[in-house]
């Protein structure tokens, strides 16, 4: 009974205390940086794209809601023909983010994704595909990569040593 | 033809205001929880969200009406309506102010304990009738749990017809002129009150809709403005349970200053205010804890207040 | 007031009524707490406000409702209702009917007879006589004259009391020392 009364008075204080409730709609909530969000695709510092359709994240994602078509332009570059990610599937897990080797894929703070007809949440790639370099500014995958396409040869990546020559005896 | 005039007007303005209070009540209701647990509650429909109610019975009325087709058709309609009615009929009684009131019973403390008891079979017959298992066991539950604090919720109030020498509410308000019964009715009144939320099935004593282990209780079944009605007859019954609590105890209209109209209704909602406040603070009993409470402390406690109460009338009359 | 009596008692009469011919259990006790509801209506006309009030209270109120929960724990079926329905043939009904016609011609005889006397002596309408029997006189009535009648009465509660006590009585251990005296078992 003593119990009671006093949980009884607690809860009444609480009448004086500040709400936590956030007003949504008219004051928008603090998300973090690292929120998993709506998913979009980055660029590297030269404004191309990043991903190199490895099929990595469609392979990691565990709703199948990634699809996805690797092709090649006239320098042997690799990049999505088309890229497809269903949101009305997507969980935002970020495995796809974990699992991409360029960091093309990236998971944003934007949750407010709400549409009137299912078939608008199925984002292609001119809808996911960003001006910028998203959370990772400076890294571009080709520079650093042993890759030859065109404009780079072998050995010519920062910090990549130039290619040995296997007919060469000396060290 | 004044005389009808004036019990007409009597009539029509006590249920307005009676229905008014009563829908307010399931706004007035969560922004207190809100408060209460530091966030807004409805805030939305209107200023301060006022018209919640608004949108509320508007989605409720267009709502489909829904008889399952395994339940008892002539019950499953005719239990909703017994709720509302009887809350209603007990507010005849209640003495609002002078001169406001439906009738002057003389036997109006009995008249509101039996529509109090006539109350239960809303529930339990709502419960039967749906004929599924959590509806059932929910009406199982309220006639048990009814049965129960119905016996010492009319025995706490002996105390005060002791006090009073009568039945009449409007003479038990008149008895409290210099002294308001909570002093020496507390106990009566702990009591009295424990039996009011449990007969108004109101947290921390709605077993028998208890949502979590049996959906919702007996209206599991019931949609539309069948529930609606289930709903009304819940706000209005707390609202009948503090008007009587404000009666009895707290001295009905009699109150310094302000006109006697203004005393009810403000008592009225400062103790529907507590009775949000147990809300807010209490959790659910299991059930056996429930009965036990009831017959193994309340009722001692009940008959205890009525021998020394009754010892107390005999030596000073 | 005097019409309010007959239709009343009118009421109780066809829901009584009702309540014998319903083969659903349910239905059936709704329409004997409809007839005990216009029983106290008939009371409350009669000038019995507080034996109304009680009748509300404990009948229809508290009686009916165990009536209801009992019911309702019994979980009766459509096969009750069909077997209820094989009883209300006439064969079963017929005989009975007919004796307590007879009781119930001879009541309505003495009870007119009554009333004829009863107008020859007072030469007013029997019924609601205008005298308000109200709950002091009750019990002054019960604790004085009747004062024996009350205390047996109080005996008899005591005595299903007690009974209700000794049989919700746990006579076997508890559970801590139920699960004790068993591993003793196990051990000997």
């Amino acid at each position: 009974m003593w119990n009671s009364l006093k949980t009884m008075w607690i809860v009444f204080l609480h009448m004086f205390r500040r709400r936590v409730t956030i007003q949504y709609p008219d004051e928008k909530p603090n998300i973090p940086p690292r929120w998993r969000g709506r998913i979009i695709l980055s660029r590297d510092p030269d404004g191309e794209e990043r991903c190199v359709a490895c099929y990595l994240c469609a392979a990691a994602c565990p709703v199948d809601c990634i699809a996805l078509q690797a092709t090649e332009d006239e320098h042997g570059r690799r990049y999505p023909e088309f890229f497809r990610i269903n949101f009305s599937r997507c969980i935002f897990c970020g495995y796809c983010e974990e699992a991409c080797p360029t960091d093309a894929i990236q998971l944003t703070p934007d949750f407010e994704m709400g549409e009137y007809n299912r078939k608008n949440l199925v984002y292609e790639k001119e809808d996911l595909l960003i001006d910028g370099t998203g959370k990772y500014p400076g890294y571009n995958f080709y520079r650093v990569a042993g890759a030859t396409i065109g404009g780079k040869n072998k050995g010519e990546a920062e910090n990549e040593a130039p290619p040995v020559d296997p007919h060469s005896l000396l060290p | 033809m004044n005389e009808w005039a004036i019990i007409w007007a009597n009539l029509i303005l006590i249920l307005a205001i009676v229905f008014a209070f009563s829908a307010m009540l399931s706004w007035i209701e969560r922004r207190l929880l809100g408060l209460w647990q530091d966030r807004y509650g409805p805030n939305r429909v209107g200023p301060f969200g006022v018209l919640q109610i608004v949108a509320d019975s508007i989605k409720l009325l267009t709502k489909e009406d829904w008889i399952p087709p395994f339940a008892d058709r002539a019950v499953f309609v005719l239990a909703p309506a017994i709720v509302a009615v009887t809350t209603l009929l007990a507010f005849a009684v209640v003495p609002i102010a002078p001169g406001i009131g439906v009738v002057d019973l003389n036997i109006g403390l009995l008249f509101f304990l039996a529509m109090s008891s006539l109350g239960v079979y809303s529930i339990v017959l709502g419960g039967w009738a749906s004929n599924s298992k959590y509806s059932l066991l929910g009406g199982l539950r309220a006639a048990a749990q009814m049965l129960s604090y119905e016996v010492f919720m009319g025995l706490a109030l002996m105390g005060v017809v002791m006090l009073a020498d009568s039945f009449n509410l409007r003479d038990i308000v008149a008895a409290q002129e210099n002294l308001w019964f909570c002093v020496p009715q507390i106990l009566g009144l702990a009591t009295f009150a424990v039996a009011g939320i449990a007969e108004a099935r109101r947290l921390p004593f709605d077993l028998p809709e208890s949502e979590n282990e049996l959906v919702a209780g007996f209206h599991t079944e019931y949609s539309s403005m069948k529930f609606g009605l289930f709903f009304i007859g819940e706000y209005v019954g707390i609202t009948l349970i503090s008007a009587m609590i404000v009666t009895l105890f707290f001295g009905g209209w009699l109150g310094p200053l302000l006109p006697p109209l203004v005393w009810f209704l403000l008592k009225t909602f400062i103790v529907v205010a507590c009775f949000v406040l147990l809300r807010a603070a209490l959790p659910r009993p299991r059930y056996d804890q429930l009965m036990a409470y009831g017959w193994k402390v309340m009722l001692p406690v009940t008959l205890v207040n009525l021998l020394i109460t009754g010892a107390v009338v005999l030596s000073t009359a | 007031m005097e019409a309010t009596f007959y239709l009343s008692g009118a009421v109780a009469v066809a829901a009584t009524l009702m309540v014998i011919t319903r083969a659903s259990a349910v239905h059936a006790l709704l329409y004997l707490i409809v007839s005990l509801l216009a029983v106290a209506i008939i009371f409350f006309v009669l000038g019995a406000p507080f034996v109304a009030a009680l009748e509300v209270i404990i009948y229809a109120g508290a009686v009916m409702v165990l009536f209801v929960f009992v019911i309702m724990m019994l979980n009766l079926g459509k096969a009750a209702a069909v077997k209820e329905r094989e009883w209300l043939s006439p064969g079963m009904w017929v005989g009975p009917s007919i004796l307590s016609a007879l009781l119930l011609a001879e009541l309505i005889y003495i009870l007119v007879q009554n009333v004829q006397d009863m107008q020859g002596a007072y030469g007013g309408a029997p019924i609601s006589s205008g005298v308000v029997v109200d709950s002091k006189e009750v019990g002054i009535a019960l604790f004085g004259p009747y004062l024996l009648g009350v205390e047996l009465a109080s005996l008899l509660l005591l005595a299903g009391l007690v009974g209700a006590c000794h049989l919700g009585w746990h006579t076997e251990p508890r559970f801590g020392s139920h699960s004790a005296s068993r591993s003793d078992g196990a051990g000997s």
